[in-house]
């Protein structure tokens, strides 16, 4: 990009290697993790990063587990350093109980989440189980469709969840193994630059300043609890405009925009799949495929799960008929929470349109070109029929009796 | 006759997923022997299994198996004894599963001294993760997690199990089949709380780190470390020093968990209390 601020070199990297370059690059003061397929190699390469003198003096630890790895970065950070971490799944799971501390305590440590089923069955592959576990947690949450989105993400993640305005966490989301094991080509910058765009850490009442004592995580009980937690979900809503802001800085910086929801051909399409992760990039492909034979289909990705972007998405869907919101992760007992998201956005706009949700690709199961065409069939068919045709939540590529519900 | 495993495993779910030169499928092949051995119906035996090479134990054994989550087996394995007292259950861990994130389920199932046989799978690294310290990783040695060098002081496995109150503990290799499933036997036959730490090696992602990438030099180095216990108690503590000892360890008599727990039932029943007058330790 000749008119960007910043000289990149192109290089191949997957998802993992990306984030953890970027967290080298931000010259992390603390990493404290515990190994869990398949986010190891992101703190695997930090650690290699550390022991080769490469790390800016940043400290890896190597904890007892991921409870003990989010504690320590509570610690680390309400200490005024930098602070990072990776995991998935399971080692989410048992970090859910500090993700509400960290969020609680307006720390902005970054997390890079691989994102992986949750057992039972275990099951190491893909699918967005643990992003939506942690949903209500108080995080930021960023969701990167590629390595390079995942190296972008991460500065973006540093230089909002830091704002003094924001000082919350921040999750940046890939999928397992279709983007944290994929090796793509990614444009990274010098250390110097990267450093420059997102700056030194500047801290807020940092437990080390002995002259001024503080206290992190005090008891509320009823007479604030109720004020902290609105306030803290005003900081959260209200992030939205620095992280809009961040992504036009970074444009600049970078030549690479990135927007609440993005969107591909939706501006004239009648159909529409709103969707999150890898599959954002198979269902490209399948809009091009049926755009060559005269179909109007578009495509709507969630960017930032939360704090969510209704206003983005409501611009973005206006003018479909029909909409399907892919949730890859199972129900259980509802629709999926994507769906319900798009539900609430055409209820709060007074828009009326066919909705559909398909649940995809649990475990690591494949989601192809021709699945995501048999979708914008079914929407094809609610358009023509001025109403859906379908169940509500519907099921692709699984095996056995064709499950719908509702 | 050769002993026959297959009607002990599921042999639909072979080969196994460890490695070649892997010490997991001797201690599985010996846990077999053992429970055959002890004349265990399979029907009434428990595989409870955690995260690791070792969880898969709970996949290759064909009894009434539990793959749990990572550390928690004896939590689990709890809840299945003091639901079916006659049941057979038998933890398996790995080093990682059982002393760092699960190491309080650990101490807490010693010191009840629940009829549980603990197997602890102790191959010294986080393996399936490729190579990341865990409790047991020696000081000074090396992986893709500490490349100065390791220096996290380590867990005497044994000596914990002990001090928390387990009522039986021992250590063995996977170098000595033999011998394990006969300590294996003898475990398996106590009433209480069984704790074995069983020695593997992981020439993969401990040893190709650490000058020792196959198999038989990762065991020479296991068998170079550890010394049958009647011969470690006549070496001076210099000697001692460096050297895990062998065999049982520990075994005595105390009351077990779910007998003690018959006695609550009993008072409920009899709308009485226990007291301290019941227990001859007081505090």
């Amino acid at each position: 990009m000749a008119n960007t601020k910043a000289n990149q070199t192109r290089v191949v990297w997957d998802g993992n290697m990306a984030a953890a370059q970027a967290l080298r690059q931000a010259q992390v003061d603390v990493v404290a993790a515990y190994p869990i397929t398949p986010s190891t190699p992101i703190v695997q390469n930090y650690s290699q990063f550390v022991a080769d003198g490469n790390a800016n003096d940043g400290e890896f630890v190597m904890v007892e587990s991921e409870h003990s790895a989010m504690s320590a970065c509570v610690g680390a950070s309400a200490g005024g350093g930098r602070v990072a971490t990776a995991t998935s799944s399971q080692g989410y799971a048992l970090m859910v109980e500090v993700l509400y501390q960290a969020s609680g305590m307006r720390l902005p440590i970054i997390m890079n989440v691989v994102n992986r089923a949750l057992a039972s069955p275990l099951n190491i592959h893909g699918d967005h189980s643990d992003m939506y576990l942690g949903r209500d947690a108080g995080w930021i949450n960023l969701c990167a469709y590629s390595p390079q989105e995942v190296y972008d993400l991460n500065f973006i993640a540093f230089k909002t969840g830091e704002d003094l305005n924001v000082r919350l966490p921040v999750a940046i989301n890939q999928d397992g193994f279709l983007t944290s094991h994929t090796a793509e080509v990614v444009e990274h910058f010098s250390d110097e630059d990267a450093f420059g765009f997102i700056g030194s850490y500047v801290g807020k009442n940092p437990m080390l300043d002995g002259e001024n004592p503080v206290t992190y995580g005090a008891q509320t009980e009823g007479e604030w609890h109720f004020e902290h937690k609105m306030r803290q979900n005003h900081a959260l809503v209200n992030s939205l405009d620095t992280i809009r802001a961040n992504f036009k800085k970074y444009a600049e910086f970078s030549g690479r925009e990135y927007h609440p929801v993005e969107t591909y051909l939706t501006d004239d399409a009648e159909e529409i799949i709103v969707c999150m992760g890898s599959v954002f990039g198979t269902t490209q492909i399948t809009v091009d495929q049926l755009r060559a034979s005269g179909r109007k289909v578009g495509l709507v990705g969630i960017r930032v799960w939360r704090p969510f972007p209704k206003e983005d998405l409501a611009a973005a869907i206006k003018n479909a008929k029909s909409i399907a919101a892919l949730d890859r992760s199972c129900p259980m007992g509802t629709t999926g929470a994507l769906y319900n998201e798009v539900a609430a956005v055409l209820v709060e706009n007074g828009m009326s349109k066919n909705l559909l949700n398909y649940i995809y690709g649990l475990g690591g199961r494949d989601t192809t070109t021709e699945h995501l065409s048999g979708i914008f069939s079914d929407l094809k068919a609610c358009s023509d029929a001025g109403k859906r045709t379908k169940p509500v939540v519907q099921t692709i590529n699984l095996r056995g009796k064709m499950l719908s519900f509702y | 006759m050769a002993f026959n495993y297959d009607e002990y495993l599921r042999t639909d779910k072979m080969p196994t997923l460890w490695c070649w030169g892997c010490g997991d499928g001797v201690i599985l092949k010996s846990v077999i022997r053992a429970i055959e051995k002890c004349g265990w119906d399979m029907d009434k035996v428990c595989v409870v299994s955690g995260i690791g090479c070792s969880g898969r134990f709970s996949s290759y054994i064909n009894c009434n198996t539990v793959h749990t989550t990572h550390g928690r087996t004896v939590a689990y394995a709890t809840g299945i004894k003091l639901a079916n007292p006659d049941a057979h259950v038998i933890c398996v861990a790995g080093d990682g599963d059982g002393l760092a994130i699960g190491g309080n389920h650990t101490i807490h199932g010693c010191r009840r001294n629940i009829d549980i046989n603990f197997i602890l799978i102790n191959n010294f690294i986080y393996g399936l993760t490729n190579s990341q310290i865990s409790p047991t990783t020696p000081q000074g040695m090396w992986c893709v997690s500490a490349q100065y060098g390791n220096i996290d002081p380590t867990f005497d496995a044994c000596r914990l199990a002990e001090g928390a109150g387990a009522t039986f503990v021992a250590r063995e290799t996977m170098l000595d089949p033999k011998k394990l499933e006969k300590v294996l036997v003898a475990g398996f036959q106590h009433k209480g709380f069984s704790f074995f730490d069983i020695m593997s090696n992981c020439h993969v992602n401990l040893g190709r780190k650490n000058k020792m990438g196959d198999a038989m030099q990762n065991l020479a180095w296991i068998d170079s470390i550890t010394i049958n216990k009647k011969k470690y108690d006549e070496l001076s503590e210099a000697e001692q020093l460096n050297k895990f000892p062998t065999g049982i360890l520990k075994q005595v008599e105390a009351p077990e968990y779910c007998e003690l727990y018959d006695k609550v039932i009993e008072a409920a029943q009899n709308k009485k209390k226990i007291t301290q007058d019941d227990f001859e330790k007081k505090i």
